[in-house]
């Protein structure tokens, strides 16, 4: 069953139509991995859906909703949540006091006891930020700031979590922690909508994926289907030339 | 030695009141980088409103009110110039999110144009007699002289403060705050709704102002429309000084301008006060325009 779909979303900034009717799903419980070139409007899908890009055309469906239009903070509280790309840390709180922004949205769902046991819970999947509980967070390092910002999204209790370039100018070593520890979120049941720039990265933990060009799919498929395909071994993986 | 003790006392009797005002610039400021002129005039009509309340309480209880009378007024005070600033915010500065600063910045200087000349017609052009005093009883103290008013100003400016430094800093609604004046945008992301963040904001800090509105009506026995403009000014040096958009450093501010201005007018004439005072906020904008708690401001690409 799918969380959610967008169906012919069209988008802009201005005059700039970044998104030409752009349709797609994400499963429960999948990873779905969104790729393309820069300015392919990767990022404006994810905004589109968090409600920061007004919508010009088409429609958008979460948990069998129309949602389409809704602000931001509506859909959070409904079960959405992105990490923007680079975290968006708030470098002059405590990483204590990012994690608690992180359930905002949360009053009336559940106590203050839930909530703090969540926090323990993102110390346990995130060791680093326990030792780092009352620093600032601008004094953690590139990686330990993106795993922040993972812990932050997933405080909100999200069912679908849109992630954009976690990986993007980390250290080798710090991206593949990122990707793993997205891969493990799978085993908490969330729903993830994956932007990333390292295509074989992204397809290895992925379920399926769309590949974005100009502000169109012009690919879909499963994730096997995706790295098997001609078309994205050519563009995105820089390879297999000879094939042609 | 005790004229000295006099003057540090004076200072810090005067900069819990530039405090009380310099709190609301530096909140909205770090919020949403306004200047809010209109700030100064909130905390006038504070003290019209005061007015108001006092001498229809005091007209039908048919005796002058005391302490406890004053302070109930304060906090209705409080209330209606919250309200008050959450409209302003409403009608003269949510419409323009996202627009240049310049725009927003005449905006609120027409708002305290407004709010002055609104209240000029209201109760008139003249200086009106505030119906309560704060008492005027003194006591000595290691041969310096403190007024009950003074002591009980100082006490509840601190409290005030306090209080709101706790709120800032340890509820929910304190830490959404901080998060905003850092990223709208990424608080949008975590559910919170920025503009009724940013709403809250501009009732407290117009609470704070009323406040002190109230304080000086009854401090100084009269008010006039015109308050405002100067104390604004004071307080948005005050803010300059600590460091504009952190709370502690507005508070900070307010003592060291407080203590200044107590100085400068022993040493100069108290014809010097406002030169001395503006003087300094010349010099810090020049020398050291993050202020004294200010961070290091670095251009994000």
């Amino acid at each position: 069953m799918s969380l959610l779909r967008l169906s012919s979303v069209r988008a802009g900034y201005g005059g700039l139509q970044a998104l030409r009717g752009v349709s797609l799903h994400a499963s429960e419980g999948e990873i779905t991995a969104l790729l393309g070139a820069n300015g392919a409007g990767k990022t404006t899908v994810l905004n589109a859906v968090c409600g920061l890009v007004p919508i010009a055309g088409g429609d958008v469906f979460f948990a069998g909703e129309r949602v389409t239009g809704y602000p931001t903070e509506r859909l959070v509280r409904m079960g959405l949540a992105q990490v923007p790309e680079g975290g968006k840390v708030f470098g002059e709180l405590s990483v204590r006091d990012n994690l608690l922004l992180g359930a905002y949205s949360r009053r009336g769902r559940s106590s203050r006891a839930e909530v703090r046991d969540d926090l323990e819970e993102m110390c346990r999947m995130f060791p680093v930020l326990r030792e780092a509980s009352s620093r600032r967070g601008d004094t953690l390092s590139g990686g330990e700031q993106q795993m922040l910002a993972i812990a932050r999204a997933l405080m909100s209790r999200p069912r679908l979590l849109l992630l954009d370039e976690p990986s993007i100018g980390l250290a080798p070593m710090a991206a593949a922690e990122v990707l793993r520890q997205v891969a493990a979120l799978r085993e908490l049941g969330t729903t993830v909508l994956l932007v990333e720039q390292n295509v074989a990265a992204a397809l290895q933990i992925a379920d399926r994926g769309y590949v974005l060009e100009v502000g169109q799919v012009v690919l879909e498929g499963t994730a096997a289907e995706l790295l098997a395909s001609r078309d994205v071994r050519r563009a995105y993986l820089g390879r297999d030339y000879e094939g042609i | 030695m005790d004229y000295f003790l006099q003057l540090v006392l004076n200072g810090l009797f005067v900069g819990a009141f530039y405090a009380l005002v310099a709190l609301g610039y530096t909140m909205v400021y770090g919020i949403i980088k306004l200047l809010n002129f209109a700030h100064g005039d909130i905390y006038m009509v504070g003290g019209f409103v005061g007015f108001t309340m006092l001498t229809a309480a005091s007209g039908a209880m048919g005796a002058k009110g005391g302490l406890l009378l004053l302070i109930v007024v304060m906090v209705l005070a409080m209330l209606t110039t919250g309200t008050l600033g959450l409209i302003i915010e409403r009608i003269a500065y949510r419409p323009l999110r996202g627009a240049p600063r310049l725009s927003i910045l005449i905006t609120a200087v027409g708002a305290s144009f407004a709010l002055e000349y609104g209240i000029a017609l209201a109760y008139g052009p003249n200086p009106r007699a505030y119906p309560v005093g704060m008492g005027t009883g003194s006591f000595n103290v290691f041969g310096v002289r403190i007024s009950t008013g003074q002591l009980v100003m100082v006490v509840i400016a601190v409290i005030l403060m306090i209080a709101l430094d706790t709120l800032v800093r340890r509820t929910r609604s304190g830490r959404a705050m901080r998060a905003i004046s850092q990223d709208p945008r990424a608080c949008l992301l975590m559910g919170v709704n920025v503009d009724s963040v940013i709403a809250r904001t501009f009732f407290l800090g117009s609470a704070l102002a009323g406040a002190a509105g109230v304080m000086a009506g009854a401090y100084y026995g009269k008010i006039d429309f015109l308050m405002g403009f100067i104390i604004g000014l004071k307080a948005f040096t005050a803010a300059v000084i600590g460091g504009i958009g952190n709370i502690r450093g507005a508070v900070l501010g307010a003592i060291v301008l407080g203590l200044l201005e107590s100085f400068g007018t022993a040493w100069l004439g108290s014809q010097w006060r406002d030169v001395f005072a503006f003087g300094f906020l010349i010099l810090f904008l020049t020398v050291r325009p993050t202020g004294l708690l200010g961070e290091r401001v670095t251009e994000r690409v």
